[in-house]
């Protein structure tokens, strides 16, 4: 079982140091920073379920996020849900939507596949911008109340931290789960070949859909807990294109196919986001530093950094996969 | 009544904008199959192009567009060398991701040098006004140059030697490498040519409304929705596509609010991905 | 042994003066880049003449103690996200006591967020939606008038010129505008003016082609609406190219900018809702008169203040005099300050609400209506139209004289 690999007694380990490390010093500041990391990290190792595992492009994966974001608010401040069910709620509304989209699309292949994802992003867009319930182009914002059943803002703050945390933890763990199943097997046999694959008995319509619909999830329950905690959302910011590029960007950064590749990538990328953000003169650089970045790894070191690193020290293959 | 036809028939002008913008990402999918993502920022390069060359020379616009394609093409032939050279056999994300890199150093950079203020070509012809409606200048001329370009691209192709020869590598590129053509000039020639069109398309698009650096990413997903439209194969189908887009927004555009028209638009996409795959107009895939 | 002690007083002088030497840290994001990046920059210019200015004269004195101002700033790009890291930021790191809101009404919900998360003031301005003060906040103080506000003014105007009057509204689909669109609307039907358009757009719409000819095929006369600069800008530029034959056109927020006169003709007779112009002559209690912040204004940047600029100038006054009242630079006597403010700057009357459902909500400060007309030697000027208290010039109503005639033809047919 999963139990036994190291990996998962690593993840184990770093998720509650990472819990823990901000509380003691009562360090608000490095829980802005690791929150932001965190969630780089969930939304890279879920998507590379989709692209590293089956070979499927998702240019779309920022729809889980925002569209969780969307309903997590909407439930929190609308309804006046308690975050932690609104998150799970969100969680399934939106695998059970990528769910019945993945059956209608699913059956493209390649380019083809990675465009539908695309207009699927912009037609979500377009709906939201229009739908009255959700505020239309303005967004949403939460009313200050929701606070208060959680313990006031302050607290509520933290509780979305350790909960963003625990879907981090998840994240990881369940991309070593499938790694190691049959299940798993089934979604490399699909990416090597996929024709093959149907070819020798696997299914692969239902495994396919399968692993789109629950890519989605957790993404979608970070998305409605960060939405609660900053407050607010618009369809602009939710479901930009940009955004779903990134969290490929990081994914093929560390390398992609390998999980603590994906995550490496994500905490890398987001660091140096963060630090460019806030120097008055990179803050454009961001983009031509990042675009160098993956230009150079796409054309020379497709297995990211992690493969340069497994390379290097081969017996780390062993201890993060 | 008459609100419909107006709506028409700037439908069928922007349309023509719309095509021109689609024809040069057509044309790089389908001879190698690589999906252009710095389509979107070269589009938007064009508009810068002509921005400042309209700033310095003060000629009329639509004669700048010239140096403008030849600049296009030159920058073609660069991004094919540094981002497409190395990727085009290998799987659909390789080249994805590497346009896009590209673009992202494009955008990055233009947002250093022009900031996304937005910029304007004060440049207008008198316009042509039907009843209570106008229509500019700049549209009429945008809509016929964009014809004139589709047309000078469907006799290259079809006319000239070199053109067959793209055709040839775009069938099928390992017999046209028997038949003693270099596929590698021939791809990059069409690199520069996809891309030289699209920064004309920008050219043309900046004498009608005002752009950022950013406005190229709007263009992009419409040429997306324009390809998949005209199914790969014939580049020129992308002319018709697009027109057949405009159309469609201007006959739906007076019955219902404006917002609504960019979910229409991309769900008509999603439809012909998964109904049609072969487009509207396209050969085989 | 006499210059040990000198010198050891003049070391005690220094630290004493040092103490005295206090600084208080002021954070906020301006938009340097993106679509909001030219108002943002005429508020900046606003917060900054101030600062300068109270500086210059040895800082905020409260308590016994004067504070020299110190800013805390970063780009944030026109982008919510950023806003609500930024802000983050400047709490926590940098350390900054009080928040002034960046510009416009969506980012300034953004920051309030993270504000009040923090219990701390900010003093917003350059943001008029309502709201965001009905969330239930307490450190959140408005500079502007509501946007429910708005268009009270431009059409009490527009029914005494011409009662039979067909509208339109065309906002830009964002929380601002079309916060004041609807307001608009409703107080229009109110009035008894008739609607006939009533749509909105993507703020980020180039092309108004389609929206435009919708407008006449709906046959009206008044336009009133838009969103900020750019699209204010575009949309003015292309009613002029279509011949919209408009006989009153009032956009938001472009017009009020010294830069709208790069439209040339397009910028004739446009009327814009105006939170401030220099010809507004309120009676100040403290701080300069309007015509000597314009002139201090003109001095520094070479163009002369927007409205924008006077409500950060403005911002940087109140917040002043509430810490001089409260005489310290704590947060919550500082709040009490500011919430029992009733005072008169140049830029008029401010008065916060202080209820907990819609607390710092702006109660006593006044629009008035600017429109673009041609002075003597033909340049483009913005004179006062609206309130008569505040009137600089008369209206140019209709706007549109007749088949290719701008206004400067159709006053020299007069």
């Amino acid at each position: 079982m999963i139990f036994k690999r190291p990996f998962f007694w690593i993840v184990i380990g770093v998720s509650a140091l990472l819990a823990l490390l901000p509380l003691w010093g009562n360090d608000a500041t490095l829980r802005e920073t690791l929150i932001l990391s965190a969630v780089a990290v969930i939304l890279a190792t879920n998507l590379n379920l989709m692209i590293g595992y089956t070979g499927y492009v998702n240019f779309g994966n920022v729809i889980f996020f925002g569209l969780g974001g969307y309903i997590g608010l909407y439930l929190t401040t609308v309804r006046g849900w308690h975050l932690i069910t609104a998150a799970l709620a969100a969680g399934l509304a939106v695998s059970l939507f990528t769910l019945l989209f993945g059956l209608a699309i699913l059956s493209l292949r390649g380019a083809y596949f990675a465009l539908a994802t695309i207009g699927i992003l912009e037609a979500v867009r377009a709906f939201v911008s229009n739908f009255a319930p959700w505020g239309k182009a303005a967004g949403l914002y939460v009313s200050f109340a929701v606070y208060q059943p959680l313990g006031g803002p302050m607290r509520a703050v933290w509780l979305a931290y350790f909960l963003v945390i625990a879907v981090f933890c998840l994240s990881l763990l369940l991309s070593l789960a499938i790694k190691n199943s049959k299940f798993g097997l089934a979604l490399f046999a699909i990416r090597e070949d996929e024709d093959a694959a149907v070819t020798l008995g696997v299914n692969a319509r239902f495994y396919k859909a399968r692993i789109f619909s629950l890519s989605a999830f957790l993404p979608a329950v970070a998305g409605a807990l960060i939405y609660f905690k900053s407050g607010m959302i618009d369809p602009g910011e939710a479901f930009e294109l940009t955004v779903s590029i990134e969290v490929i960007v990081m994914m093929m950064l560390g390398g992609q196919g390998s999980i603590m590749g994906a995550a490496l990538g994500a905490a890398l990328y987001e660091q140096l986001r963060g630090y460019l953000l806030t120097s008055p003169s990179l803050s454009h650089f961001q983009l031509v530093i990042a675009g160098g970045l993956l230009l150079v790894i796409v054309q020379f070191a497709p297995g990211g950094l992690i493969g340069w690193l497994y390379r290097l020290v081969p017996g780390a293959r062993r201890l993060f996969e | 009544m008459s609100g419909i036809f107006a709506s028409l028939l700037d439908g069928l002008l922007v349309g023509c904008v719309y095509g021109l913008a689609a024809i040069g990402l057509n044309l790089i999918w389908g001879v190698m199959g690589v999906i252009n993502l710095t389509h979107g920022a070269m589009i938007a390069l064009g508009m810068f192009g002509l921005y400042l060359l309209f700033s310095s020379l003060a000629v009329n616009a639509y004669i700048l567009l010239l140096p403008i394609l030849a600049a296009g093409f030159a920058a073609g032939i660069v991004v094919y060398w540094m981002a497409v050279y190395r990727v085009v056999g290998r799987p659909a994300l390789m080249s994805l991701l590497s346009t896009f890199a590209v673009n992202m150093m494009i955008i990055g950079i233009g947002t250093t040098l022009w900031s996304t203020s937005p910029y304007n070509v004060n440049f207008n012809l008198p316009g042509i006004s039907l009843g209570p409606y106008t229509f500019t200048g700049n549209h009429i001329a945008a809509a016929i140059a964009a014809v004139i370009l589709a047309g000078a691209l469907h006799l290259f192709l079809y006319y000239t030697r070199f053109g067959r020869a793209i055709r040839a590598v775009a069938d099928n590129r390992d017999a046209a490498e028997l038949m003693g053509i270099s596929s590698t000039r021939v791809l990059m020639v069409t690199f520069g040519v996809g891309i030289a069109l699209a920064v004309a398309s920008g050219g043309l698009i900046a004498t009608l409304f005002p752009f950022t650096i950013l406005s190229g990413g709007v263009y992009q997903l419409r040429s997306f929705v324009v390809t998949v439209l005209a199914g790969l194969g014939r580049p020129v189908g992308a002319l018709f596509a697009g027109i057949l887009l405009g159309l469609l927004e201007g006959a739906v555009t007076p019955f219902i609010a404006i917002s609504w028209i960019p979910l229409i638009e991309f769900g008509l996409f999603v439809v012909v991905l998964v109904l049609f795959p072969r487009g509207l107009f396209g050969r085989n895939a | 042994m006499r210059r040990v002690f000198t010198l050891f007083v003049f070391a005690l002088f220094c630290w004493t003066a040092a103490r005295a030497q206090q600084t208080v840290t002021i954070g906020f994001t301006v938009s340097n880049t993106g679509s909001l990046n030219v108002d943002s920059l005429e508020q900046y210019r606003g917060f900054e003449l101030w600062r300068d200015q109270v500086n210059a004269a040895g800082g905020i004195k409260a308590g016994g103690k004067s504070y020299q101002i110190k800013f805390v700033t970063y780009d944030d790009e026109s982008q919510p996200q950023r806003v609500q890291q930024l802000y983050t930021r400047m709490i926590l790191q940098d350390k900054a006591q009080f928040l002034f809101s960046p510009y416009s009404s969506g980012l300034t919900a953004t920051a309030a967020i993270v504000t009040e998360q923090n219990g701390k003031i900010m003093i917003t301005t350059g943001a008029a939606e309502d709201k965001t003060y009905k969330l239930g906040n307490q450190y959140l103080f408005q500079m502007f008038t509501p946007a429910s506000d708005y268009l009270t003014s431009a059409l009490d105007l527009l029914k005494a010129k011409d009662a039979s009057t067909q509208v339109a509204f065309v906002c830009a689909d964002d929380s601002f505008s079309s916060a004041v669109a609807a307001a608009g609307k409703a107080y229009a039907q109110k009035i008894g003016l008739k609607v006939v358009f009533d749509e909105a757009y993507s703020p980020d719409t180039t092309d108004f082609g389609p929206i435009i000819d919708k407008v006449v095929a709906s046959k009206a006369t008044a336009f009133v609406g838009g969103g900020h600069y750019a699209d204010g800008a575009t949309l003015a530029r292309q009613l002029y190219s279509r011949k919209a034959k408009l006989e009153f056109l009032s956009l938001l927020v472009a017009p009020g900018s010294p830069k709208f006169t790069e439209l040339g003709n397009a910028a004739f007779g446009v009327t814009v809702p105006s939170q401030w112009e220099v010809q507004s002559a309120y009676k100040p209690q403290f701080g300069p008169t309007g015509a000597e912040f314009a002139k201090a204004y003109q001095a520094k940047y070479n163009s002369p203040p927007s409205y924008e600029s006077a409500g950060g100038y403005a911002a940087g006054l109140i917040l002043q005099h509430a810490i001089e009242q409260a005489g310290a630079i704590d947060t919550a006597k500082v709040a009490s300050a500011l919430n029992s403010t009733n005072a008169t700057t140049f830029f008029g009357l401010t008065k916060f609400a202080t209820g907990a459902k819609e607390h710092g909500l702006q109660m006593g400060h006044n629009m008035v209506l600017a429109q673009w007309q041609e002075d003597k030697s033909g340049k483009l000027d913005k004179e006062v139209v609206w309130p008569a208290q505040a009137q600089s010039a008369q209206i140019v109503f209709p706007i549109w004289q007749g088949p290719a005639k701008t206004i400067a033809q159709a006053k020299q047919a007069k």
